[in-house]
């Protein structure tokens, strides 16, 4: 699965950063037939978690109510240099995580 | 009686105006506690051509400090089939209480999003949303 974080490369301590998250995945409903009448069965992003050197600093549970290719935009505050790490898993319980470093000056 | 007046008429905000209090839902998260109105902002289009993709972001007005931050969002749409469309969860960590995504929306409807703060209260905003093509409209 292809993500992509943006966040900057470089921030002051205790500033405020942006973390941009997106995430190629269908999030299938379970509603939609394809193209031989056959439904799809549902496949979704459930759990998603975002840790900053190892401590966790955003969670979230998703649902089908989330569009295909998810995208997510959420803040930390910048305290250490190091890497942020988003990991998920759906419901075929395909797990995938993606990183970004920062560095804090 | 005159002078009573405006009292009476002063809008106060009232508790559990964007949600019911016998929606399960509702109740597995806030336990049988008040919803407020206010502090959460939530943003949407008024109108939305398709509702596979929404852009939808909450907010909510908070220090974002160890001692009094947002502990939850969650969003509901109450037209879409899986009614909680997602549940946010952050801590004194995320310095903002700030999250923005892309939703389905199942038809024109009223989203709501309801935050649980640390202290233990909730609060919540509502948008109506109209949906020109509603999401889940295949056949199936």
């Amino acid at each position: 699965m292809a993500a992509r974080i943006q966040l900057p490369a470089e921030a002051r301590r205790g500033e405020l950063i942006e973390v941009r998250l997106t995430i190629q995945h269908p999030m299938e409903t379970g509603f939609r037939v394809d193209a031989y009448g056959t439904r799809v069965a549902r496949n979704a992003i459930h759990s998603l978690v975002c840790r900053y050197n190892g401590v966790e600093v955003f969670r979230a549970t998703l649902g089908t109510g989330i569009a295909a290719n998810p995208y997510l935009r959420f803040f930390t505050r910048a305290v250490d240099s190091g890497e942020l790490e988003v990991w998920w898993l759906d419901d075929d319980e395909v797990e995938a995580s993606a990183r970004a470093t920062i560095s804090v000056v | 009686m005159s002078s009573l007046l405006p009292f009476a008429t002063r809008a106060f905000a009232q508790a559990n105006a964007h949600v019911s209090t016998t929606d399960p839902l509702i109740v597995s998260f806030t336990k049988g506690a008040s919803v407020m109105p206010g502090r959460v902002r939530l943003d949407l289009p008024k109108l939305a051509d398709s509702g596979f993709s929404v852009p939808m972001t909450v907010s909510v007005d908070s220090p974002m400090t160890a001692g009094d931050h947002v502990k939850t969002i969650l969003i509901v749409a109450d037209k879409n089939p899986q009614r909680d469309v997602c549940w946010f969860y952050l801590g004194s960590r995320a310095g903002k209480a700030e999250v923005s995504s892309r939703i389905r929306l199942n038809g024109t409807q009223r989203v709501v999003a309801v935050a649980q703060l640390s202290d233990g209260t909730f609060w919540s905003d509502a948008r109506d949303i109209e949906v020109r093509e509603a999401a889940c409209t295949e056949p199936g």
